[in-house]
């Protein structure tokens, strides 16, 4: 009898899992704030089910190739050769912005220097500014962390502040974001750039322009308001057949609920409509 | 009956067994294939970015750069076509965003349809010009000169000293600093750690009382049981700030902090191998040599190291087999700055770390991802190679002793 309704229950959940489950992937960046918002897409819509792994943007887009998720989180616009191999598949997708990450430019706390030029930061990545005289600080070796060169974060610095050049072979390049955070708190002479929801501890953030001219501190007003100026979008990519499966959770993502819970976590809301 | 079915049993047993080894050597040829079938594609590649070219004016001379020169001149390294062939002009880079700076956005139209138009005018227009362009906008009217890339070689990659994997428009791969890198690290763990783990060996078999010895083998079989990425995050908290300050560098992660690390994780593969070398040396041996009056280390250095100095020698490869092929704890303490190693104490970057950080979002089936696999195979030849070595040792280590 026990197992009777035992099976019952299973094939009814099963049956309930096919109905509205889906399945996401993608870029760890988006990572903890798509988890915490399926989350409370679950509370609200207890019969959902949202199946999230990450792997980093290129594993997800792979998989909305093959058809393997539903629904790929993305730090990073498709590259050519990705829309390239979508358009061969035949699968048309479709582009949401979910929310925004600004990234700060950060030192150790011991460093005088404040403020900086994007062009000296551009200088200081490509190895043409190597001591800290140079931009108006102390006598001291530039030690220049960066992420790795696979993740959106890398590709994200490069366009923005560097414009396009490569960096300097010399960079130090650390597996994740808050091995950057640990290495710049320890090292006097560091610099480094984390997502703004990672600045936290013994580190110290430095005003920047673009312009200059004005110079302006990382902080949740600040790249709202868009005067910072290095903050870049998350994205969601969709296979167009799917629309139907994803839309009701990337429109609860982009509801009012959704965003306070983005500026709760640390990421940048979409500016108000 | 009863033997009818132990003889059943054993039949099954026998066949259970031929599986599962069948099974195993299977999965490790398919590894094997899979590994060298992805990445075989990458040679002869051009290493533009798909579905870009590069062109210039029609009346450059320059018809092919190398990747290397390419990456230069996008990055402003290089601003005179004389450094590369050409005539004495300076050189003006052009991406497709640069297009609203020669045309209004009227002109190129609505839904880009004058794009090709407006991009084939400016690269008609300007001498000196390097354009990177989509190839769907540069149609049959195209006015420039479409300029080949060097197609990768075994030898560029191979001898390259750039690795920039993901550069644009020109993607470089140099292996060089990360082959050099690799066993920079790996010669000096097994520097540190042969002398140490051969007198901890030693020390084990001969001299400590069973006491410690009982104490001393647990532990240092536990060495080998902690997981590599808590060696790196002891790696990264503590030796990194202790060689920063007593070397009075700029930065801590280098190449010494992965090998003390990678030494401290191939230890417990050469203590236990030496230890069981030692331990082989016949009884008779040791006892001669004592009764024609050698003392204890006398006969420790003239008869019980000379025996086994060939399982000594396995356990010190296999060691360096361990330290070659580590990723985590390397990835965390070493920098990973692709830059051609000089001394110890500068940041180095390895194979299996390239790897491990790069393969995540790497485009799938890109050249990116095929050079990656053409890594692994590197590799995994480094480590054939060992295993070769460590397979010759111990054969003539059989024939000494019979």
């Amino acid at each position: 009898m026990t197992k009777r309704i035992l099976s019952i229950v299973l094939i009814f959940s099963l049956s309930l899992h096919i109905a509205t489950a889906q399945k996401i992937k993608g870029s760890d960046t988006c990572l903890p704030l798509v988890q915490k918002e399926a989350e409370a897409f679950k509370k609200k819509f207890p019969t959902s089910s949202i199946t999230i792994t990450g792997g980093g943007s290129g594993v997800g887009i792979a998989a909305l190739m093959d058809g393997s998720c539903d629904l790929s989180m993305s730090s990073r616009k498709l590259k050519m050769d990705e829309k390239l191999k979508l358009q061969d598949a035949g699968k048309s997708y479709k582009e949401v912005i979910m929310a925004n990450d600004a990234l700060s430019v950060i030192v150790n706390p011991a460093n005088k220097v404040t403020q900086l030029t994007r062009v000296q930061i551009e200088g200081i990545y490509t190895g043409k500014i190597k001591n800290w005289k140079e931009v108006g600080g102390d006598d001291l070796a530039i030690v220049v962390y960066s992420r790795e060169s696979s993740s959106g974060t890398y590709e994200f610095f490069k366009e923005k502040v560097l414009m396009n050049k490569n960096y300097a072979s010399t960079c130090l390049n650390m597996p994740a974001t808050g091995a950057i955070v640990q290495s710049v708190s320890q090292t006097k002479g560091a610099i480094g750039y984390v997502g703004l929801a990672y600045m936290e501890g013994d580190v110290k953030a430095i005003a920047i322009s673009f312009d200059g001219k004005t110079f302006v501190k990382p902080s949740m007003e600040t790249a709202i308001n868009k005067t910072y100026p290095i903050v870049r979008p998350l994205f969601f990519y969709y296979n167009v057949t799917k629309e139907k499966t994803v839309k009701p959770f990337i429109d609860y993502i982009l509801s009012a609920e959704g965003q306070a819970i983005v500026k709760q976590i640390g990421y940048v809301p979409l500016a108000a409509k | 009956m009863k033997k009818i079915i132990s003889y059943i049993i054993n039949r099954i047993i026998t066949a259970l067994l031929y599986i599962s080894g069948s099974i195993t050597s299977i999965i490790v040829i398919l590894i094997v294939i899979f590994l060298f079938s992805e990445g075989a594609g990458m040679f002869g590649q051009e290493p533009t970015e798909k579905g870009f070219i590069l062109a210039v004016n029609k009346t450059n001379k320059v018809s092919h750069l190398s990747a290397e020169q390419t990456k230069l001149i996008f990055d402003g390294e290089i601003t005179n076509w004389q450094k590369v062939g050409g005539k004495n002009d300076s050189i003006i880079l052009f991406r497709m965003d640069n297009i609203t700076d020669y045309f209004t956005e009227e002109q190129i139209g609505e839904n880009f349809e004058h794009l090709p138009a407006c991009i084939s005018k400016v690269v008609d227009s300007i001498p000196g010009i390097i354009a990177f362009v989509g190839k769907t906008y540069t149609d049959k009217n195209f006015a420039g000169k479409e300029l080949k890339v060097d197609k990768l070689t075994v030898r560029d990659f191979l001898f390259g000293q750039l690795w920039f994997p993901t550069a644009h428009p020109v993607a470089v791969f140099g292996a060089l600093p990360l082959l050099l890198g690799t066993f920079w690290v790996s010669i000096f763990a097994i520097l540190f750690a042969l002398p140490l783990g051969l007198a901890t060996a030693i020390y084990i078999a001969e001299v400590a009382n069973p006491v410690v010895r009982n104490i001393l083998k647990p532990v240092i079989e536990l060495l080998a049981g902690i997981p590599s990425v808590v060696y790196g995050f002891f790696g990264l908290v503590v030796v990194v700030p202790f060689i920063q300050s007593v070397f009075n560098l700029p930065v801590g992660e280098t190449a010494f902090a992965g090998s003390i690390i990678l030494g401290i994780m191939a230890l417990p593969t050469i203590i236990t191998i030496s230890e069981d070398a030692i331990r082989t040396t016949p009884r008779s041996m040791k006892e001669a040599s004592l009764a024609l009056g050698a003392n204890h280390w006398q006969t420790i250095f003239r008869v019980i190291l000379p025996y086994s100095s060939s399982g000594i020698t396995a356990g010190a490869i296999l060691g360096i087999g361990r330290a070659i092929g580590e990723t985590m704890a390397v990835l965390m303490v070493t920098g990973n700055a692709a830059v051609m190693p000089h001394t110890l104490l500068e940041p180095v970057r390895t194979i299996p770390a390239t790897i491990a950080a790069e393969l995540g979002e790497a485009p799938q089936g890109g050249l990116h991802y095929e050079s990656l696999f053409i890594l692994g195979c590197v590799l995994f030849l480094i480590t054939m190679l060992v295993n070769l070595a460590v397979e010759f040792i111990s054969r003539r280590n059989k024939r000494v002793a019979s």
